[in-house]
């Protein structure tokens, strides 16, 4: 059976330029960056590979308000679950790096579990309240268990082994950086999938309208909590690299002021596209090290002047102005 | 999914204390298609609504195969078999076609995507498009797509030709008459384009401020004018 429609209203589309290899290209793109990092930036690897956590911790917030549409200002719980855990596992005696990872990732999940059940029965502004609530209440749970975590001290005292039992984390944080820079390719490329998948579109529905969901058949909160656990699992991962590389984990990664960050670089770079994330995570901290340097103390200011004009300049971030400069969005295709 | 069987008993519905739905009974057998005609605000939007779960349940039952449905939520109806193609047909308007169908498909494979392109091979060429890019008539086969890509055993089609220039309506009542025709799914249709909506459906229930006034086959209700001035406002049916 074919059925053909009114063609008149709007012209025909280019041929499909093909959004798979467009991907490939991104991931590509971000290898080589990464491994022109490593080159042109030999003294900075330690930033760098900070630059790597937070980055898989401002793609996890992409993933639940991007692609959800659920306001979150707590995602840092997520990513101190996963460092702490790491960490507490390392001083324990684990200490190849890739089972950490594992342990971060897991621990993230498990937070995301804990974290969406809550704040998945509260909508709005309720939400928000409630994702801020949870982050202080891991805050000072992490303060107040300082025989695990150090508190407010830290957690010192982590010895990593090599990676493979081969590349040993050295002091200018060259295996660190690179083992980052791997990681966050494979977890880049598992979230493109992930959200071109019909579990993702089905998220982004929700964001949409979630009644027409309910009505296709799919149940919401079920959908919303699976991706808050994958969320987490991502967070943790970055928590855990952030533990692995800096061999300390502080109350900071499991703060309020971490998750407005990272909300921060996430609109900095443009939400709901994961690239975004990104880039945003680069300008932030990019933004942060030089003009921290020049003015220590009112470096904050200047990044909320720079927040203000990418607002401003470009609501969608600068991910989303670079789209609409690079596509045909007179067509309406996708970029 | 075979067909469904449904048969409302006594179903009472509206929103919040309103009743919009008084006392309605009516069946319709496995693969039979059923118009549902009425003029405005008789209750027929909210017919398919109650039977989809999104309206208040007030009393009565609405059976499917057998099983009452009428407590069930909205996306447990869905599960069970019940699709509806809105009026405002819902799409998702950030998404592209490609991505509005793949949001469809439950848990069947991406590629069952081709069926849908197959039905309507302008929603292939415009995959890459947004929905809110879509004209009215592309929209309302996205909608249709999307909704037959679930897999419906009960289909509720509301008001799919509203807006449409007349050849899409054509062309859109060929399409839904081939989809019915299989009798892989039991049709209800809500439209106000009654010549369309006879010639497609096997039998008709006409509401009147939420209660049905007449049902019987369509051949008996094209031949008596009289009972479709008084109901539904239109002389002879040419």
């Amino acid at each position: 059976m074919q059925i053909e429609a009114d063609t008149r209203s709007i012209p025909a589309l280019p041929k499909h330029r093909g959004g798979a290899w467009r991907d490939v290209a991104g991931i590509l793109l971000i290898a080589v960056a990464g491994a022109a990092g490593y080159f042109l930036f030999p003294d900075s690897l330690a930033l760098l590979t900070r630059v790597t956590a937070l980055a898989m911790l401002a793609l996890s917030l992409d993933l639940v308000v991007g692609y959800c549409g659920v306001a979150t200002l707590g995602q840092a719980a997520l990513f101190g679950a996963g460092a702490y855990a790491a960490g507490i596992a390392c001083v324990s005696g684990v200490t190849e790096p890739l089972s950490l990872l594992l342990i971060g990732a897991v621990a993230g999940a498990a937070a995301g579990l804990v974290m969406g059940g809550i704040m998945l029965r509260a909508h709005g502004l309720a939400q928000l309240v409630l994702s801020i609530a949870i982050v202080q209440l891991f805050h000072e749970a992490a303060n107040k268990a300082s025989s695990y975590t150090g508190g407010s001290d830290g957690l010192a005292g982590l010895t990593v082994g090599p990676l493979f039992g081969i590349f040993a984390f050295d002091l200018w944080g060259r295996t660190a950086y690179l083992l980052g820079v791997v990681i966050l390719v494979a977890v880049f490329a598992a979230l493109k999938f992930v959200v071109a998948s019909p579990f993702g579109m089905m998220c982004r529905g929700i964001k949409e309208d979630p009644i027409r969901i309910r009505s296709m058949g799919a149940f919401v909160s079920p959908v919303l909590l699976k991706m808050f656990v994958i969320s987490g699992a991502v967070a943790g991962t970055g928590g855990a690299l952030a533990a692995i590389s800096t061999q300390v984990v502080g109350l900071d990664s499991v703060s309020f002021e971490l998750s407005a960050n990272a909300l921060v670089m996430l609109v900095l770079g443009g939400i709901g596209t994961l690239y975004g994330a990104i880039v945003g995570t680069i300008i932030f901290m990019a933004f942060e090290h030089v003009v921290s340097a020049i003015n220590p103390f009112h470096w904050m200011t200047m990044v909320g002047a720079l927040l203000i004009a990418v607002v401003i300049a470009a609501p969608r971030g600068l991910g989303g102005l670079v789209a609409r400069l690079w596509t045909p969005s007179r067509h309406g295709e996708r970029p | 999914m075979p067909a469904s069987t449904l048969e409302v008993q006594g179903l009472s519905a509206g929103y919040g204390p309103t009743r919009v739905l008084e006392d309605l009974s009516f069946s319709v057998a496995a693969g039979e298609r059923l118009s549902i005609l009425g003029r405005n605000g008789m209750g027929k939007t909210t017919l398919l609504s109650s039977i989809m779960g999104l309206t208040r349940h007030q009393g009565g039952a609405i059976l499917l195969d057998g099983d009452d449905v009428s407590r069930l939520r909205g996306s447990e109806r869905a599960r069970r078999g019940v699709g509806l193609v809105p009026q405002t047909r819902d799409i998702f308007r950030s998404l592209t076609v490609e991505e509005n169908l793949l949001a469809g498909i439950k848990d069947r494979p991406g590629s069952v995507i081709a069926e849908a392109y197959e039905m309507f091979p302008r929603l292939k060429e415009r995959r890459r498009n947004l929905g809110w890019q879509l004209s009215g008539g592309e929209q309302q086969m996205l909608s249709t797509a999307r909704c037959i890509l679930g897999e419906p055993s009960l289909l509720l089609l509301d008001e799919p030709l509203e807006g449409l220039a007349p050849v899409i309506c054509d062309e859109l009542m060929i399409a839904f008459t081939k989809l019915a025709a299989g009798g892989s799914m039991t049709v209800l249709l809500v439209e106000q384009r009654i010549e369309a909506a006879l010639d497609f459906a096997e039998k008709v229930v006409i509401l009147e401020r939420g209660r049905i006034v007449w049902q019987g086959t369509s051949t008996a209700l094209r031949a008596d004018d009289q009972l479709i001035e008084h109901y539904i406002g239109v002389g002879t049916l040419h």
